[in-house]
């Protein structure tokens, strides 16, 4: 009787799975249909900046639903692996390090911030990989990565986007403003905000007459603006974050600020939870904005079932009910990044931002062409009027009319009401 | 000036309740603008559902807000102090306490912004060519009504002189027949109540998120010790002067210098007068 171990159908199977383990130990074998594609990254779900990451967070997860109803990518399901960073920068390096050494991620996109892309850029360069940005002001200036995407539409000059439609329209008006006070919170976009703001005063050839930062911190704006107000300026532009807006425009109202045009940077009047609570405290106010319900956004294909889906799923993550700022945005990074991963048919790094820089997508934000350091090859920061809101009521803002896009010209919805004591009654 | 006056009346209760834990008991509470932050947050949650004054309910939360204090004060006692491992444990605990209460804020609330709707916010009244907001003012009175009333309490009741006793004697206290466990319980929930007074009043200034807190951390902390450990009228003084430089500061010299400038005249009243300006 033969031994089972001297039998050569054993030896053959012995052989088999030797060389099989062997050969999925270094990787010959390509990963199976049933493999999740993994993307990873860092969100601010904590911290100053969580207001707009966790909606941020769950526009990329609805995308994520979505593909997957639709078979996932290249026949693969996507899976999402993220952490939250505290909106500190200094969790980025240690994050991202998990994730792609550990987590073993196939693609990564930044989280929310130009302050959070920042440490990031770098990891993505020394690794070679694709970084989708989301909402960064001006990150690549400086590296120039060509690998690198921004989704924020602020264009070839983000520096002065936030503040160039406000200028123009401003000097379209006749007789044209002649003074200008611009003031500002001593932190980064801010900061950026103003430098453009300067350089567009210069170009306008208007004349400043106020001009000044204040801590981030502060509690009372009355002070500051009292300061404005003794200027007497035609021309307001305010950079601010979202706790100094509220608190600029409540002092300019109880100290009676009434320039010809203000607002300009004014980060936070887009969130929902401000428009409810302020009211008619930002009728006639002229501010930058991404996304407004007015007919021209909301007829993009894809937008309104992206909506409806973000609304009824808003109140169980406790986000932004609306989603209006950044959610569109965000769902429209993971459009580009998943139609260039079909297109090229693989998850070569190279390949894919070899493909995202030569074309132009289809999002429900519209059509998103890449430009020079990874910026939209054309502008679209938006200049909207609030106009006519009565009460606190949250319906009044779903549907057109309430934030009128003044700029620029091919998304006008209407005009502007000038001066601001105007569009205040 | 006028604005500054405004500013320091709100700086000097958002300060009261550290200068009765912090001043008077010596127990280095870090977790206490979390607290702010818990009144901010009730005074809110009243306001969005029954349309409540933030300060009403400010007013009407103290006596929960106490309860809550003297709890804190006992776990704190039975886990470090009776130990006498207060130090630097118990710094981690009130720590930990900051970031759990945040945690959970961020968890019922979410991260956005809150606002309250009241009345007067929005609306001010000229006063000699000077228009005063009742956002400002309001909390100003309540603030100042505040100070008189811990200071009446301090000084003027059978708790509150034990309370100042056990800041300087504990032993003598004992010796006298009272506990000063009990009596240290009730100032806590004082100092809490306090902050949670304060709370309901910061929420009608400006919006708030559960990390608020840590732009309070340094503000509270310095308006005590310029003040002098535990002196309520120097908390007052305290709050009005850093009120009205950061307001001066802003109007005529550039905001950016204001906190600078305030934190500068903090080490110059340190150094001249290392009690504090009515520190003993």
């Amino acid at each position: 009787m033969i031994q089972a171990w001297a039998r050569p159908m054993t030896w053959v199977l012995v052989t088999l799975v030797t060389v099989t383990l062997a050969l999925a130990g270094t990787g010959v074998f390509p990963a199976r249909a049933a493999d999740p594609i993994k993307i990873g990254f860092g969100m601010a779900l904590t911290g100053g900046l969580s207001a707009n990451g966790k909606p941020a967070l769950l526009a990329v997860q609805i995308w994520k639903d979505d593909i997957n109803k639709k078979g996932g990518l290249l026949g693969r399901p996507v899976e999402l692996v993220f952490y939250d960073d505290q909106t500190n920068p200094a969790t980025v390096p240690q994050i991202y390090t998990k994730l792609l050494e550990v987590d073993k991620v196939d693609l990564i996109i930044s989280g929310y911030g130009t302050n959070l892309i920042a440490p990031l850029l770098p990891i993505a360069m020394e690794r070679k990989l694709t970084l989708m940005g989301m909402f960064g002001l001006a990150n690549n200036e400086k590296y120039q990565y060509p690998n690198y995407f921004q989704i924020q539409p602020a264009g070839p000059e983000p520096q002065i986007s936030t503040a160039i439609g406000f200028f123009e329209l401003a000097a379209k008006q006749n007789p044209k403003p002649q003074t200008v006070a611009i003031v500002g919170a001593d932190a980064e976009y801010p900061q950026n905000a103003l430098v453009g703001a300067r350089e567009l005063i210069k170009k306008f050839g208007f004349k400043t007459v106020y001009d000044k930062t204040y801590p981030p911190s502060t509690t009372d704006y009355t002070p500051i603006v009292r300061a404005i107000k003794a200027t007497n300026p035609e021309i307001v532009f305010i950079a601010s974050y979202p706790p100094d807006s509220v608190g600029m425009l409540r002092a300019a109202q109880e100290v009676g600020l009434e320039p010809k045009i203000m607002g300009g940077g004014m980060v936070g009047l887009m969130f929902t939870t401000f428009m409810t609570s302020l009211g008619s405290l930002l009728n006639g106010i002229v501010n930058y904005d991404f996304w407004a319900p007015e007919p021209a956004f909301l007829a993009m294909p894809g937008i309104k079932e992206f909506l409806k889906e973000y609304q009824a799923r808003a109140d169980k993550a406790g986000v932004d009910p609306l989603g209006y700022y950044l959610p569109p945005y965000s769902y429209a990074l993971m459009q580009v990044l998943g139609q260039a991963v079909e297109a090229t048919k693989g998850l070569d790094q190279q390949k894919i931002a070899d493909y995202i820089r030569k074309t132009e997508f289809a999002t429900i934000v519209g059509r998103v062409k890449f430009g020079k350091n990874g910026e939209w090859a054309t502008g679209r920061t938006l200049m909207v009027q609030y106009q006519k809101i009565s009460g606190n009521s949250i319906d009044q803002f779903r549907g057109p009319g309430k934030k009128v896009v003044l700029y620029p010209d091919e998304f006008k919805s209407g005009d502007l009401i000038y001066p601001y004591a105007a569009a205040k009654k | 000036m006028v604005a500054g006056l405004l500013l320091g009346g709100f700086y000097a209760a958002v300060s009261l309740g550290v200068s009765v834990i912090f001043g008077l008991l010596d127990i280095a509470n870090i977790a206490q603008p979390a607290f702010l932050l818990l009144g901010a947050y009730a005074a809110y949650l009243m306001n969005t559902s029954f349309a409540l004054d933030p300060i009403l309910t400010g007013i009407l939360f103290t006596p929960l807000f106490y309860l809550l204090g003297a709890v804190v004060y006992r776990v704190y006692y039975e886990s470090f102090e009776r130990r006498g491992e207060e130090s630097l444990r118990g710094l981690v605990f009130f720590f930990g306490l900051l970031f759990i209460i945040e945690v959970s804020l961020s968890l019922k609330f979410g991260v956005d912004y809150r606002l309250v709707q009241a009345g007067y916010i929005g609306k001010s009244i000229d006063l000699g060519g000077v228009g005063i907001a009742f956002r400002l003012l309001v909390p100003c009175l309540v603030g100042i009504g505040m100070t008189v009333a811990l200071y009446l309490f301090l000084g003027r009741t059978f708790y509150g002189r034990a309370i100042m006793a056990v800041s300087q004697d504990r032993l003598a206290l004992r010796l006298m027949g009272a506990d000063p466990v009990h009596i240290k319980t009730i100032a806590f929930g004082v100092g809490i109540a306090a902050a949670s007074l304060a709370g309901a009043l910061l929420v009608t200034i400006a919006p708030v998120v559960p990390s608020t807190d840590r732009d309070y951390i340094g503000r509270m902390f310095a308006t005590t010790v310029l003040g002098g450990m535990g002196s309520i009228p120097g908390t007052l003084a305290a709050g009005v002067i850093l009120g009205m430089v950061e307001s001066l500061m802003s109007t005529f010299f550039g905001p950016s210098w204001s906190l600078a400038v305030s934190f500068g005249i903090l080490l110059i009243v340190l150094a001249v007068r290392p009690a504090g300006l009515f520190g003993r």
